[in-house]
């Protein structure tokens, strides 16, 4: 049975990839969460941005490099990646340096558009507060 | 008001359990429902009916499992992040092979999707951790 009640939801993602578990384990949330078909966002700021840094490479920290699950994302309808350009501007990153993530528009013909967006602090501060839920990791 | 809580980081090295014990302790006591507790990340450590604290400090463990089964609160620990820091239940166990098992008397390991359901159910979902 369905649940009628939908409700914005976004993933507030501030950590870097590796060093601790909060990106991963919060990525599984992200994913399990899609399966309820809610209204779902994710940010990443401060040294949440390098989790969408393009070729991560951990061979030598024998850590799982769980960046390619991130292209799963926009099949499981999660295609609005916010990132602030205040983050990614302090830490010398800019769009060239992320992953490009894409996802296929069904109300557009399945055209493949980009699911991150680079946004302003206060434009992500305007998104955090219409949410009506909101995970930090 | 109908608050859901998720607690993020273990006892003792982290305030989040104690805060979010005084929270839900205070938001029973003044009459709201309490949908669930969801424990995650290191979190899940707050469920392991080992912890031995010194006996002149608060037992976090044994605070949890008293209100829950008090106010019969579903306190619910993440079976991923449990998993991965040896908090297990009887059944896990056995699907493991484990010689033992450590859940708390009053938490439940279940799924995430225990955690996404609290926060569509409740009024407020309120995160406690760093």
């Amino acid at each position: 049975m369905s649940d009628p009640v939908v409700k914005k939801f976004m993933y507030i993602n501030r950590r870097a990839p590796y060093g601790t578990i909060y990106a991963v384990e919060g990525l599984e949330v992200v994913l399990i969460g899609a399966a309820f078909e809610q209204d779902v966002c994710m940010a990443f700021v401060d040294d949440g941005v390098y989790q969408l840094k393009k070729n991560q490479d951990t061979s030598e920290l024998e850590i799982k490099n769980f960046s390619p699950a991130y292209r799963a994302l926009g099949d499981y309808d999660v295609n609005r990646l916010y990132v602030e350009r205040e983050s990614l501007e302090a830490r010398g990153l800019g769009a060239e340096d992320l992953m490009e993530l894409t996802y296929e528009d069904e109300d557009d013909d399945w055209a493949e558009k980009p699911s991150v967006k680079i946004v302003d602090r206060e434009e992500l501060a305007n998104l955090i507060a219409e949410q009506d839920v909101i995970l930090n990791f | 008001m109908k608050f859901a809580v998720m607690i993020n980081e273990g006892p003792y090295t982290h305030q989040s359990s104690d805060t979010a014990y005084q929270f839900t302790k205070a938001a029973l006591n003044q009459g709201h429902e309490i949908f669930r507790v969801f424990f995650y990340h290191d979190g899940v450590n707050n469920g392991t009916r080992f912890t031995a604290p010194p006996q002149d400090d608060r037992h976090l463990v044994n605070r949890w499992s008293e209100l829950g089964q008090e106010h019969n609160i579903d306190l619910v620990v993440c079976v991923a992040a449990a998993q991965r820091r040896g908090i297990i239940d009887e059944e896990e166990a056995k699907r493991h092979g484990k010689d033992g098992n450590n859940i708390a008397p009053g938490f439940r390991i279940s799924g995430l999707g225990q955690l996404i359901e609290a926060g569509i159910q409740a009024d407020k979902l309120i995160v406690f951790g760093d």
